[in-house]
């Protein structure tokens, strides 16, 4: 019965959603709620579906049965270029810019999506106040340095924070991560983390993370995935607790 | 903006690129590009060369602006080309329209073309675009190769009869060659202006972006096949023109002009001057087409020649000649 359990302070549920690739089942049956201004970490063991997950709730790919729902609307199959629009952002879990384009101009182009994308006549720098909103994000996100340079030259945990930087450029309400700090030096992971938790203060935070302890302390919800089921839900301490999940997850060698 | 209360450091302190001459030459490249076309039939040994490369140039700018810019390479552009130089023939023939009109009447019909062919094909991508637009683009010329009535089938569109121009009163006479370079140059700096004005465009930000990378500009909030098909419709403009000017310039629309060879040798002139570059594709019609003037002097087997040229480039060069040239001064 979608529609009557969605409140105001629910962001985004999904109701049954499955996936199938061919025979193989990513997804089964999932049922949850995101509440908004949380940030609710998706987590569990390799292969457990969280990306393919992910992937639904950011309009990748559409379920192949079930509801995505958005705000109490449904959004199942929208064109991922929608979700932008709606205030739904999204990094990605391989590190994902615009290579040949400035760190300025990667910015740049995401802010432009939402207002002056098919204008052919005017020069683009003469839309001033994405220039200024630019640098004002790539600061936000430590960047100022690397105006610039091209995305494609930068290091590793830069480019991610470019990102960052780049899904918020449609001020979204709801920001999507996978894996943020795939990759990254216990450093750079920090200074995300930081940052992650810096986000969440104004808007909801989804991420997928694989390494458990990483989330753990700045999570308000989890779900923990396992071979495409939903094992368990809830706060820290209560995933902490669930014997289940300790068997199947933190009874692996910790990472 | 509340993200603002977050910055520490002075917003002035940008590092910036120093403005060099490349820099400035690239900020008026079509003001370069207009004054080297303006001097160009001078060093050339014929000017009806030279009309050729302008025009071959503007129809390799248009599909360059599919194939370096967005990325995507079609193997259907003689269908926009020739649609360009069969309209603005028609309308010239059988309707009697003034030169003029029938210039806008080629790129129309450019526009139509490329529209009709991107609608089918936009959705595919990699080969099966090439293959696709290919396909459709054989399709038209067997619709135009049909519609005798028309098009003369066969034998091509005979009587294109301009002799005489008139812009403000001004009168020019069209048979003079060099009068004729400078007619079609000045439909090409238009063109150039036309173009520049898109790279520079957010539009223009949006073809990179979405070239550069798929994913992230569907996920940035742009709609990657509407952008396709807008680029596309704006490169049949380009063809067409090209095309028009073709017809004006020959006085007869040969049906060859549909055929996929005429789509090969704009993915030739792109490649042999560079992919995704501004004036690379002048450069590639031009050492095309001297070559194969020159080449052909002495031998039939000119296009042995010009395919290890172009091997050469490929192999060696992958930037194109205008390419490899920039990266270059640029270093």
């Amino acid at each position: 019965m979608i529609g009557q359990t969605a409140t105001s302070d629910v962001i985004l549920r999904t109701e049954r959603v499955s996936k199938q690739f061919g025979k193989f089942t990513a997804l089964k049956d999932i049922t949850a709620e995101f509440r908004r201004g949380a940030i609710t970490s998706i987590i569990g063991p390799n292969g457990a579906g969280k990306s393919t997950y992910f992937n639904l709730l950011s309009g990748a790919f559409p379920p192949t049965s079930g509801q995505v729902e958005f705000e109490g609307r449904d959004v199942t199959g929208l064109p991922q270029h929608k979700f932008a629009h709606m205030g739904v952002a999204k990094s990605f879990q391989i590190t994902n810019v615009f290579p040949q384009l400035s760190t300025h101009e990667n910015i740049r182009v995401a802010l432009q999506a939402l207002s002056s994308r098919y204008n052919i006549w005017t020069p683009r720098t003469s839309y001033k106040d994405l220039v200024v909103q630019a640098d004002e994000l790539l600061h936000r996100v430590g960047l100022w340095s690397r105006r610039g340079r091209l995305a494609g030259t930068l290091a590793h945990g830069e480019q991610r924070a470019l990102e960052i930087g780049m899904a918020l450029a449609s001020h979204p309400r709801l920001l999507l991560l996978d894996e943020p700090t795939a990759g990254m030096s216990p450093e750079e992971t920090r200074v995300m983390m930081d940052l992650i938790v810096q986000l969440a203060q104004e808007r909801t935070v989804i991420l997928v993370e694989h390494k458990m302890k990483l989330v753990m302390g700045i999570s308000d919800r989890l779900l923990v995935l396992h071979h495409g089921e939903l094992l368990a839900e809830g706060t820290p301490a209560d995933i902490r607790r669930n014997e289940t999940v300790k068997r199947v997850y933190l009874g692996q060698r910790e990472h | 903006m509340h993200e603002a209360s977050h910055i520490s450091e002075p917003l002035a302190a940008a590092p910036r690129h120093r403005a060099s001459w490349f820099e400035l030459a690239r900020q008026h490249r079509v003001l370069l590009s207009s004054a080297f076309l303006l001097a160009f039939p001078l060093v050339m040994p014929f000017t009806a060369l030279a009309v050729n490369i302008l025009i071959y140039g503007l129809y390799a700018l248009g599909f360059n602006l599919l194939f370096g810019y967005l990325g995507l390479l079609s193997f259907g552009h003689a269908a926009l080309f020739g649609t360009g130089a069969y309209l603005c023939g028609i309308a010239i023939v059988h309707f009697g329209m003034p030169w003029y009109a029938a210039i806008v009447v080629g790129v129309l019909g450019g526009v139509a073309m490329a529209a009709a062919i991107g609608v089918l094909a936009i959705r595919t991508r990699g080969i099966y675009f090439a293959m696709v637009t290919m396909a459709l683009s054989q399709c038209v010329y067997y619709l135009f190769y049909q519609a005798i009535d028309w098009t003369g089938g066969e034998n091509g569109l005979r009587g294109i009869n301009v002799r005489e121009i008139s812009i403000f009163g001004l009168k020019f006479d069209f048979i003079d060659p060099l009068t004729r370079y400078y007619v079609v140059a000045a439909f090409v700096i238009l063109a150039l202006i036309f173009l520049s004005r898109i790279l520079a465009s957010p539009f223009g930000a949006v073809i990179e972006a979405v070239r550069e990378n798929e994913a992230r500009a569907r996920a940035s909030g742009y709609n990657v096949t509407a952008t396709r098909l807008i680029a596309f419709i704006l490169s049949g403009a380009f063809c067409g023109l090209a095309g028009a000017l073709q017809a004006l310039h020959l006085s007869i629309v040969p049906i060859e002009i549909m055929h996929y060879e005429t789509s090969g040798l704009a993915v030739m002139m792109s490649l042999l001057g560079g992919m995704g570059t501004f004036f690379g594709p002048f450069v590639g019609a031009a050492v095309f087409l001297l070559l194969e003037n020159l080449v052909s002097l002495w031998t039939v087997h000119w296009q042995l020649f010009v395919g290890a040229v172009f091997m050469v480039c490929v192999l060696f060069f992958p930037k194109g000649i205008w390419g490899t040239l920039l990266q270059r001064v640029q270093k």
